[in-house]
């Protein structure tokens, strides 16, 4: 009798322990997911059918694009709240090029305009990472300040070359190939992302500059003393972050069919939520690129659910909110627990 | 070996002579005893040193006086009284200030504030700025001390604010006060004017304890001194009874020689040359000193007396204003001329500087024991090709390294914040032996380390020195200077005050150098 309960209790014990390492090891993120996964497949009949994942999917490449890029400069102790206006100028230079050289043709440069408009709209994004990339390792601004300055600047710019309109007249295939396409049953975008996903990964656990980034957002002055040119690596990672959201705002631009200055508002909040939820520190030197990508669908995956739901975008706000501040919270506890397991 | 104790009187019995008796106090923690039955006692008007190596149980002790710990077993005494010490603020209410290694002062606020942080004066609901003002200005000047009562904290020096330290632990006049390694980030002019203070606070009749584990500041200031080890009581001497052998000995629980390696010598080409090195702040000024192959040299000298920014000046840390240093016979700088200085460039050349302050400027705290390793390797080709970083030999590196360096535990994966002190510095090693190095300069290699790591690092610089590096040992610890190097230079206030020959090296013509007043 008395051993029965002993065993029991072990059993409980074991159980417990075990959803503690579960819970240390992999975050609040899986737990969330499933949440809201039951909740919703509960609540809603079309959550769970595939046509309702890949809308997901599709809906969820370019916050993934974006979180990986503000993962990036995140890990180095930064901070860039101008992924948002890298859309803008992006979409603005690259359609307008586009437009221009398609109209110039004659419309006969299908592919020329598309080329030509995509590097105008890289340059143009790319300008945007580096002077954010200069202010911050060179001239030592807070990198708050500096992409929050840079996210008034580049926005009134791309008001002002555009007064403010939607730009239209782009090729079709430009559209149709990188907006609307899909290949082997997937859509172009999500082919993209799952490229960008695998490059990144590349990049932070292959790479020198992406064990460099780690190391500085962990401790820049033993990296410095260590040899690194903890300058140079600084500026790049606004450099990178600010390709993959060009990248990312060319693919919502194409979706749009249109070159427009106000695509990307929502995306330093969120890109900066999704990162958090996935565990990455905002003081620097930690975080996993898998549970970024994860927190970026989950923001989607919630958002779509309450849409199911016929939850109004406003209560959204409220509930992302809510969820964004019990991650980190979850998080904190997590690292409390973590330095009493120890191994 | 075990030294019970010698010389200091122990009244046995009620002990009334003493403000504050500890009675085989110990305390247990999850896992770890870190103190076991420990006695000690204050009296009025002494300096009782409480001397160990990190994790002897200093703290645990002083955080038990201080109440911030309860103890698990055994009784303290108060005046004779039991007592049962339930928080800091009972403790100061009975009389016991600490003053802590961490500074408790908000910068942003002025002198007066902090003094009376968290007890503030008020009339009503409004704070009483005038009452306080006038209190503050009685604190200060009862301790005679030259500061402004309005001004703020942060323009303040390290000494200076640890000035108001003190007389915030003072303002509720404690008849024992508790001095947590006070002179860790001071300068020799500061520490003076510390140990005048700590003088004048005695004479008053209280009671001080002070921990410390530099030796020579134990001659300096101490009555009486405990010593404890592994969470035990060693032995309670009187000050006259100290020699640094025996100081050394009963903190180590060794003979001097287990400790120090006998290293063979065999000086070859010169490697290191700097000629009258001057920085732009000052901290160095007209220094000329070499380092050769197969040698390690001491740099000795006080926190403050330039000898860190010497270390630092060759890897490029430092603005230098005037001089001249060659690096393996290559001018790497020359005043206004040459400049090849900078740690990624001299690392290439084969230098190698390990800063003393391990978590702010060694280690990447987060990260694990083999990407900090290699972090300072990473280009070269053991590691990474042009593009790729090479995992599989990174690995395999890093596992040979950790079994050399004997890390415990050999987790190759585990962060760094989760090693002790003594193996984080075992990593530090590490780090510099992962490429190839010509020179090796320690700075203060052993601040905060066991003695069963220092050990291994000596046998590590041992090693290197033997198998035919250059090995600059900049160090305040003075039994390793005394001990380690073949030649050693004393610096005194950013000057060369001696270059010693190893035959003259001993602790009165090092210590003659630390001080102004042994040699004027």
């Amino acid at each position: 009798m008395a051993g029965a309960i002993q065993t029991q209790t072990g059993l409980m014990e074991t159980v417990e322990r075990t959803a503690a390492q579960v819970f240390v090891r992999g975050g609040v993120l899986p737990w969330f997911l499933i949440f809201s996964i039951i909740i919703f497949t509960l609540a809603t009949e079309t959550f769970m059918t595939g046509q309702n994942f890949m809308l997901v999917a599709r809906q969820a490449t370019y916050l993934v694009m974006v979180s990986m890029g503000q993962m990036i400069v995140l890990l180095t102790a930064g901070l860039d709240l101008s992924v948002g206006v890298i859309f803008a100028i992006v979409s603005v230079t690259s359609s307008m090029v586009m437009v221009d050289h398609f109209n110039a043709s004659g419309k006969e440069a299908v592919w020329g305009s598309i080329i030509l408009g995509s590097l105008a709209g890289l340059g143009a994004g790319l300008l945007v990472g580096a002077v954010n990339g200069i202010g911050v390792a060179v001239f030592r601004v807070p990198p708050f300040i500096m992409t929050l300055a840079m996210s008034t600047i580049v926005f009134g710019i791309a008001l002002t070359i555009t007064g403010g309109t939607p730009i239209y007249g782009m090729p079709d295939q430009f559209a149709s190939v990188f907006g609307y396409g899909s290949a082997l049953g997937v859509p172009v975008p999500i082919w993209f992302t799952i490229g960008f996903v695998v490059i990144v990964y590349v990049l932070l656990a292959w790479t020198r500059m992406g064990r460099y980034f780690y190391a500085l957002g962990g401790n820049l002055k033993a990296s410095m003393l260590s040899g690194i040119s903890t300058r140079y690596y600084l500026f790049m990672a606004y450099v990178v972050c600010a390709a993959i959201t060009t990248v990312a705002a060319l693919m919502l631009t194409a979706r749009l069919e249109s070159g427009e200055s106000n695509i990307g508002r929502d995306y330093p909040l969120n890109s900066i939520a999704a990162c958090a939820i996935g565990g990455v520190s905002l003081f620097g030197g930690t975080g996993r690129l898998a549970n970024v990508v994860l927190g970026a669908i989950f923001i989607i995956l919630v958002q779509n659910g309450m849409n199911l739901m016929r939850i109004g975008s406003y209560q959204q706000m409220i509930v992302i909110g809510i969820l964004l501040v019990l991650a980190v919270i979850a998080d904190n506890y997590r690292q409390k627990v973590l330095l009493t397991l120890r191994d | 070996m075990v030294h019970k104790d010698i010389g200091g009187p122990e009244p046995q019995g009620s002990g009334a002579l003493d403000l504050l008796r500890l009675e085989n106090i110990s305390k247990q923690f999850p896992g770890t005893l870190a103190l076991d039955q420990v006695n000690f006692n204050v009296r009025p008007g002494e300096v009782h040193v409480l001397f160990g190596e990190n994790g002897a149980g200093k703290s645990t002790m002083i955080q038990i006086i201080a109440g911030v710990h309860r103890p698990s077993g055994g009784r303290i005494l108060f005046k004779g009284e039991p007592v049962h010490i339930s928080s800091v603020h009972h403790a100061r209410s009975l009389g016991i200030s600490a003053v802590f290694q961490e500074f408790s002062l908000v910068p942003q606020l002025s002198i007066e504030d902090n003094l009376f942080l968290g007890s503030e004066v008020r009339k009503g609901p409004l704070l009483d700025k005038v009452g306080l003002r006038r209190q503050a200005r009685e604190v200060l000047d009862r301790l005679g001390f030259d500061l402004k009562p309005r001004d703020p904290v942060m323009y303040l020096s390290r000494a200076q604010q640890q000035m108001v330290e003190i007389a915030k632990a003072f303002r509720t006049k404690p008849s024992v006060m508790i001095f947590d390694e006070p002179t860790a980030s001071l300068t020799e002019r500061e520490t003076t004017r510390l140990f005048a203070l700590i003088e004048q606070i005695k004479k008053e009749g209280i009671g001080i304890i002070y921990i410390t584990h530099r030796m020579n500041e134990i001659k300096r200031i101490g009555d009486r001194i405990t010593v404890l080890r592994d969470g035990k009581f060693v032995a309670t001497i009187g000050v006259e009874d100290a020699s640094d052998t025996k100081l050394v000995e009963l903190m180590t629980g060794r003979v001097i020689e287990q400790v120090f390696p006998t290293v063979h010598f065999a000086p070859k080409e010169t490697l290191l040359q700097i000629d009258n090195m001057s920085t732009f702040d000052g901290s160095v000024r007209d220094v000329s000193i070499n380092v050769r192959a197969g040698e390690i040299v001491g740099l000795a000298g006080l926190v403050g007396s330039g000898k860190s920014q010497i270390g630092r000046a060759c890897f490029g840390l430092e603005k230098i204003t005037g001089g001249k240093i060659s690096f393996d016979g290559a001018v790497v700088f020359d005043a206004r001329k040459i400049n090849k200085l900078g740690p990624r460039r001299m690392l290439d050349r084969g230098l190698y500087y390990l800063p003393s302050d391990r978590r702010q400027e060694g280690l990447v705290m987060m990260q694990n024991v083999r990407e900090n390793i290699a972090l300072s390797s990473l280009w070269l080709r053991t590691f990474s090709n042009g593009v790729f970083l090479r995992r599989a030999n990174e690995r395999t590196v890093v596992k040979d390294l950790v079994r050399r360096l004997d890390l415990d535990p050999p987790n190759i994966e585990r962060a760094l914040e989760h090693f002790s002190g003594g193996n984080q510095q075992k990593v530090l090693v590490g780090k510099s032996l992962a490429r190839d190095v010509k020179l090796f300069i320690f700075d203060e290699p052993t601040v905060g380390v066991d003695v069963g790591a220092r050990v291994h690092i000596y046998n590590f610089i041992k090693t290197l020195c033997e198998a035919g590096a250059g090995v600059l040992l900049i160090s305040s610890d003075l039994p390793e200077i005394l001990h380690l190097p073949n030649r050693a230079y004393v610096m005194y206030r950013g000057e060369l005050r001696a270059e010693l020959p190893k035959n003259q090296i001993n602790e009165q013509a090092v210590l003659g150098h630390f001080f102004e007043k042994q040699t004027v």
